[in-house]
């Protein structure tokens, strides 16, 4: 018995499977890594508790990739830059997202997981999703959009009150991002009020896509010891039964 | 002008018109645009006139992509619909609201005939776009590939790589790729110009009479009296 648990080997290969259509070009591709989300709001707890799973899951002797939503070399700098020059349309936003996360998905998520790893996603597609919805598009466009997205083989969602989200975000940073709090939406005339009615509206709609596609909901309200152990026991259960 | 099918859910009145061009490069097209464009100026019609991949926001991002060579067909194509977004959303939509007549030198269908050719799913590129609205008239410029190719090659005798498709490997040569890669084009356009109602312009006659068929086809959307007064194409 090694110390190193080289479940991969014996995971199988499997074909891509998608949300949707997929990406015909990559009919061939096989792969053997998983696939984990973490969705939730800036505030939420996110990339500490990714740091924490890395940890653990390296520990183990797994190969982990750390990918996250705006991270494509090559698109990344991009958005910043237009956001900064002038103000983007939703629709407008939501394909310049989606291009970073193709860009991202083609170039290292599937490579990573046909060589086995597991990837770990700072947010996937259903941020994606309900920032859209929430602006006025339709979900079922976003939902085509993304029939491309490789299915994740499990999504948790941090879900904390937007009253402590709000607290956080402002302790990290005193001045609150324009989209994340919903700035663009004209909701309201101060920022507080608008952040709050933001953010409710973005539960809303991560409440309506967790039934929909599976999301376990994970209450984020707790002391981040006690979100990990929750969040790592559901890892390891899950790829203990592979 | 009607609604898009599926966009944004709340109803909105469009009063302007959308005429768009569309062919392979070579087909004469947007010389055929700049003359209308001129002719309705001409008459105190408020215009504005569009062009395919030209919004700031994501020349640079492609720019850099395409030297790197690290566009695949779906970021390709994402990022073409990123720049049809963006000028819908700032210019398209807004003036089309707002009564102008909007000249587009390609739209959605470019879209639906490179981005199949490069390999995406057809059905994925159309959903992609159906939150743009349905042009009043879609013309096709249609046009033999070496005519075509003759016009691209005296102004550009120098290809580029993804202009000459040579992302798809079609061939080592590039003249060559061009060639395969504008006859599926071509093979799209026509599979969908009945479907997509497009009027079709034979693009290999003389400017002249290209345009006067234009100008009678655009004619017939305007007011009443500008029916009389449609006049014979005075050459620049």
């Amino acid at each position: 018995m090694s110390i190193v648990s080289h479940w991969t080997r014996k995971a199988p290969a499997r074909p891509l499977d998608f949300y949707g259509e997929g990406i015909p070009y990559l009919k061939e591709v096989d792969i053997r890594g998983r696939l984990i989300v973490i969705e939730g709001p800036d505030g939420s707890g996110r990339s500490t508790q990714i740091d924490m799973i890395i940890s653990k899951l390296e520990a183990d002797g797994h190969g982990v990739l750390n990918t996250g939503l705006k991270r494509s070399d090559l698109i990344k700098e991009g958005i910043l830059q237009a956001k900064q020059m002038l103000p983007l349309g939703k629709r407008t936003l939501a394909l310049f997202y989606a291009a970073d996360f193709a860009d991202q998905l083609e170039h290292k998520i599937i490579p990573a997981l046909e060589a086995g790893e597991i990837v770990l996603a700072d947010r996937y597609i259903f941020t994606l999703i309900a920032r859209s919805t929430v602006r006025g598009i339709r979900t079922k466009w976003s939902e085509d959009l993304f029939g491309f997205a490789l299915k994740a083989d499990l999504v948790f969602y941090l879900d904390v009150d937007p009253n402590e989200l709000f607290h956080r975000v402002v302790q990290k940073s005193p001045s609150l991002d324009y989209y994340e709090s919903g700035a663009d939406m004209d909701l309201s005339d101060d920022l507080f009020s608008t952040f709050i009615t933001y953010q409710q509206r973005m539960a809303r709609e991560f409440a309506s896509l967790a039934k929909k596609y599976g999301l376990i909901r994970i209450d984020g309200n707790r002391p981040i010891p006690e979100i990990h152990l929750d969040l790592q026991q559901r890892i390891d259960r899950y790829l203990a039964s592979i | 002008m009607q609604r898009p099918k599926s966009g944004s859910p709340k109803k909105f009145q469009i009063t302007g018109k959308l005429i768009v061009v569309e062919g392979i490069d070579g087909s004469g097209k947007s010389t055929q645009l700049h003359l209308l464009d001129r002719w309705l100026r001409g008459r105190g019609l408020p215009v504005f006139t569009t062009e395919w991949n030209s919004s700031q926001i994501v020349r640079e991002i492609t720019s850099k992509g395409k030297k790197k060579g690290l566009l695949t067909p779906t970021t390709f194509s994402l990022l073409h619909a990123t720049d049809f977004a963006d000028r819908y959303e700032r210019n398209i939509l807004p003036l089309l609201r707002g009564g102008y007549i909007v000249l587009a030198d390609r739209y959605a269908y470019t879209a639906y005939a490179r981005d199949v050719v490069r390999g995406s799913s057809p059905d994925w590129v159309r959903k992609a776009y159906s939150f743009a609205a349905r042009p009043d008239i879609r013309f096709y410029f249609r046009v033999p590939i070496e005519v075509a190719m003759k016009r691209i090659l005296v102004s550009r005798p120098k290809l580029k790589f993804y202009e000459a498709g040579m992302d798809l490997n079609l061939s080592n040569d590039i003249l060559e790729s061009y060639r395969m890669f504008q006859a599926r084009i071509i093979e799209q356009y026509e599979l969908m110009a009945e479907q997509e109602g497009f009027t079709i312009v034979d693009g290999s006659l003389d400017i002249e009479e290209q345009q006067e068929k234009v100008r009678d086809t655009v004619s017939k959307l305007l007011p009443a009296p500008m029916k009389q007064t449609v006049q014979p194409v005075i050459r620049a």
